[in-house]
């Protein structure tokens, strides 16, 4: 009763708030960066892992990492029209600066006002709401939440600096084995310059009581963001795992290039939930992040079960596709998405469900809106091969077109090799009923209102996947992202 | 492996004896063909939209090529007897790709002109300078080698306000005593307000020799022209088929193609449409019975470029032993073309755990008031289905041949001739009985005509 009141009361917060700015997160913070200058070359490389202490062995990967990288090309297949990339001309590494190694465990007050900004508090209201948060800003983790109450119940949330130093078997052990570096272009670049991101280990049998949650955030300029996340799901556990990105608002592109890994093993279930909303670059296209992602989870046990939840709204360009590899038997995946891409905004997003083991099942719900002169795509693949008997797949990606100078595309790739799975795809592509909108100009409703319920009434199958707090965060951001968009 | 290479270098050796028995307008375009090839190469597996079919393996065989025209004794028009009841054709054939008019054929309404490209370039050379290569691009690989070694092909022109009253048959006879490639054209044109139907057999009637067909398929539907496009392939094992169908529709035109592939060895259709026309109709409907370790691979895109079109696309495969299908479908809305419907849906019976399927129906659309869809489903017969009519004394295997027969018959159904319609159904049941092998039911003569002989 409680939660419907407070949908209500968020609903009205959305019309109200639909009136307001474009970009609310688009603000700098001025803190002391310690940046790199530009350009990328082994001795970056060495740079970074040497910065941050890292052992031989990690060094040694992300040199591998770096000279594959250099035999790469920049991959052009995806429906983006990506301007040429001068890798030479971004700094691959930022971080706040610390007045010195005694204070660092204190947090700088403009770092945490940033975080106040966002709706992050990083410490009293956090108590409240029950989440444990790691964030990252520029490349460094800053601070993560509840780290000692969670270690209580041999659950590790870190950032993946220190889980380096405090659990190195655990991340050599894990580290590349779902992505590894030859993955793809950006992969290898990730792998080179990776700086931070977190790490979660949920032990055998232990349901993790709370969310976890990352916030990551770019603040300083001609920087790019190489994070790296890493959950590992012991058997039998569980955790539901929470991102949100922001940017301030520039006229330049800047680079994000993340690689998130997920291990589950046997019985275990992870859930992972993103809402993207770096900025979008203006209303004219200028500015913006390139958000090329590549995210992957391994369901390496009998009867796991991973579910992958993105809103994404936001982002100049994105190349993003959250995949289930499903290895074990009985195993499970899941991929709801809403890529809401307005003015110049561009999206190539989807998934992979790589079916290896007997009766595994997935589902993908994927719902598309295209507004502005933006270009939206869903690509995706399905693929049993021959050994996964029994397998089930259901594909659902629906479009939403508001104007007649944005595109919405379906890219699906189905490939079956045995007898006895089933493999569905169902898409539409369409405009907002007329009489829908219609209907509601006769209650009051004007019409900018009446898109925003449609599209959130449509959207809503995604949304009920997300966790609460997120759900209220995304209906906002669908709202304000559309903002005039129409007539 | 670059399999275009020993064509291109055959073209070079033997381009006086190719051109000697062309036409001009074949020649013309040679050496634009030939420009393009020098730069490219055939589509390998793995490359996007050739996920099933790897052209330039397929083309790799050293087939030759008959480019001294030489003559068959044996008169196929004579020894072939298509048996579809009650159906009175224009009957024309290609052995190989050697032209040979029906002698039976009843005569053609005057101003109907169906003749090859040779005869054509005679008495219409007109038709042939303004329409032979304005639709199938020399970009497409296949479609330059064609030109670059076709030295004849079939011209089907049917002036404005023409209805014809009965279908036009071309009957493809492949048959030689070694591997060998037949390239063939095919260039149709319907004027305004015309309507016709064409149906084509393509036959091989030799188990023992590899063969390839390099077919394109050129059709201009102008405005408010009907036209009915029927392709069944019944060849063997051995044989290896590239079709390219390239479609020009102008306003208010109405196209249906039906490819059906009842035998084959490897084969890959590729039918592009392009509508120009504001209120134009595309069906384009395709099935495949594969067994053994066939593969077919169908390739479609049909380019909405102007608004107020309907297009629909329906693709069914049944897929048993080792067999592959393909199907990739792409139907793209061009910026401001509103008001489209344009439906696509692949469905697929996979009947055995070797069996392979691989489906990418695709949406590209930039503008938005339209109505678009699209579907494909992979799955198996109805287990319930079988078991509720073996409770009541049907075989199982009888049981699975009417429940697969069920399936294909949406894609039958499509067929707007009654009688081509049900022999369709009857050689489908044939086919899943499996009783039906390369062209049995087209004569029982036809096996034993042998180049040469007689």
């Amino acid at each position: 009763m409680e939660n419907e009141n407070k949908i209500r009361q968020t609903n009205s917060d959305i019309i109200n708030e639909a009136a307001q700015s474009e970009y609310k997160y688009g603000f700098v913070t001025d803190v002391e960066t310690h940046i790199i200058p530009k350009g990328l070359n082994e001795d970056v490389v060495r740079y970074i892992s040497g910065y941050r202490n890292e052992p031989e062995w990690l060094l040694e990967f992300r040199l591998k990492a770096f000279r594959h990288w250099q035999t790469l090309k920049m991959p052009r297949w995806a429906h983006l029209n990506i301007p040429e990339i001068d890798y030479q001309d971004i700094s691959y590494f930022a971080a706040p600066k610390t007045k010195s190694d005694g204070e660092a465990k204190e947090i700088d007050p403009e770092i945490k006002k940033t975080f106040d900004k966002l709706g992050i508090p990083l410490e009293e209201q956090m108590r409240l709401s029950g989440m444990a948060v790691d964030a990252v800003m520029d490349s460094s983790g800053v601070k993560t939440m509840y780290r000692e109450r969670l270690a209580e119940m041999g659950i590790i949330f870190c950032s993946f600096s220190d889980a380096v130093k405090d659990y190195p078997d655990l991340v050599k052990k894990y580290l590349g084995k779902v992505v590894p570096y030859t993955d793809n272009f950006f992969a290898a670049l990730n792998s080179a310059v990776f700086s931070d991101g977190s790490f979660v280990y949920i032990p055998k049998g232990v349901r993790c009581p709370m969310e976890l949650s990352t916030y990551f955030r770019i603040n300083a300029s001609g920087t790019g963001q190489f994070e790296r996340t890493l959950i590992v799901a012991d058997d039998e556990s569980y955790v539901s795992y929470l991102e949100g990105c922001t940017a301030p608002m520039r006229d330049e592109n800047q680079l994000h290039a993340a690689i998130v890994e997920i291990i589950v093993e046997d019985r275990a279930e992870v859930k992972y939930s993103t809402v993207q909303n770096w900025y979008p670059g203006d209303k004219d296209g200028n500015g913006g992040i390139y958000n090329f992602v590549t995210k992957r989870g391994l369901c390496r046990g009998d009867y796991s079960k991973l579910s992958w939840t993105q809103v994404e709204t936001g982002s100049a360009i994105t190349w993003k596709y959250p995949s289930c590899v499903l290895k074990g038997d009985n195993s499970v995946g899941e991929f709801y998405s809403v890529a809401l891409t307005n003015n110049y905004q561009q999206a190539d997003t989807g998934t992979k469900m790589i079916h290896l083991g007997k009766n595994t099942r997935s589902t993908i719900v994927s719902k598309g809106i295209s507004a502005g002169h933006s270009q939206n795509s869903y690509r995706g693949q399905v693929k049993v091969v021959a050994s996964a008997t029994n397998c089930r797949n259901y594909t659902q990606c629906d479009s939403l077109l508001l104007g007649s100078t944005c595109g919405a595309h379906t890219f699906p790739y189905i490939d079956c090799q045995n007898d006895s799975s089933v493999v569905e795809h169902e898409a539409t592509t369409s405009k907002i009923n007329e009489e829908q909108i219609f209907y509601c100009n006769q209650r009051g409703i004007s019409t900018e209102d009446a898109v925003g319920l449609i599209v959130n009434g449509y959207a809503k199958e995604v949304m009920a996947k997300l966790p609460m707090e997120f759900a209220v965060e995304a209906q906002k951001l669908l709202s304000v992202s559309l903002e005039g968009s129409i007539g | 492996m670059n399999a275009l290479r020993q064509y291109i270098d055959l073209y070079k050796s033997n381009r006086q004896a190719i051109e000697a028995h062309a036409p001009a307008a074949m020649n013309a375009l040679r050496a634009e063909a030939l420009e393009v090839l020098e730069q490219t190469h055939l589509p390998r597996r793995g490359e996007e939209n050739y996920e099933v079919s790897d052209i330039d393996e397929m083309y790799a065989p050293d087939y030759g090529v008959n480019v001294n025209r030489v003559e068959l004794s044996a008169d196929a028009a004579e020894a072939f007897r298509c048996d579809v009841p009650n159906m009175s054709t224009w009957m024309y054939f290609f052995f190989n790709d050697v032209f040979r008019a029906s002698r039976k054929s009843p005569s053609l309404p005057s101003n109907v002109v169906v003749e090859p490209f040779s005869e054509a370039a005679k008495n219409h050379p007109e038709l042939l300078s303004r329409y032979l290569g304005s639709v199938a691009p020399h970009s497409d690989a296949r479609v330059a080698l064609n030109t670059l070694l076709g030295q004849d092909g079939l011209l089907v022109y049917v002036p404005k306000n023409v209805v014809l009253e009965r279908p036009i048959q071309l009957v493809n006879i492949m048959n030689a005593g070694g591997p060998i490639m037949a390239v063939r054209r095919l260039l149709v044109v319907i004027g305004e307000n015309a309507q016709a139907q064409m149906l084509v057999c393509d036959h091989t009637q030799n188990l023992e020799h590899q063969f390839l067909v390099n077919q394109v398929v050129e059709i201009v539907a102008e405005a408010n022209a009907h036209f009915d496009y029927y392709d069944i392939e019944e060849s063997t094992e051995k044989t290896s088929r590239t079709t390219s169908h390239y479609v020009k529709q102008a306003a208010g035109s109405n196209v249906l193609i039906n490819g059906i592939t009842l035998t084959n060895g490897v084969t890959r259709n590729d039918y592009v449409v392009s509508v120009d026309g504001e209120g134009a109709e595309t069906q384009l409907y395709g099935m495949a019975i594969e067994g053994g370790t066939q593969r077919i691979d169908n390739y479609t895109h049909i380019s909405h470029n102007v608004g107020h079109c309907k297009s629909n696309e329906l693709f069914k495969y049944v897929l048993d032993d080792q067999s592959v299908g393909g199907f990739t479908g792409r139907i793209l809305v061009a910026e401001g073309a509103n008001k489209i419907e344009a439906y696509q849906s692949n469905r697929n019976v996979v009947a055995t755990d070797t069996a392979k399927v691989h489906t990418k129906p695709q949406l590209e659309i930039y503008c938005d008031d339209v109505k678009c869809s699209h579907g494909t489903a992979i799955g198996q017969l109805d287990q319930d289905a079988i078991f509720y009519m073996q409770a009541r004394g049907i075989t199982k295997e009888e049981a699975r041949t009417m429940l697969m027969q069920a399936f294909m018959s949406d894609v039958i159904d499509t067929v707007r001739m009654e009688s081509l319609k049900n022999r369709l159904q009857r050689l489908v049941e044939k086919r899943f009985c499996g009783q039906l092998h390369q062209c049995v039911d087209c004569s029982n003569s036809c096996r034993d005509v042998v180049m040469g002989d007689k």
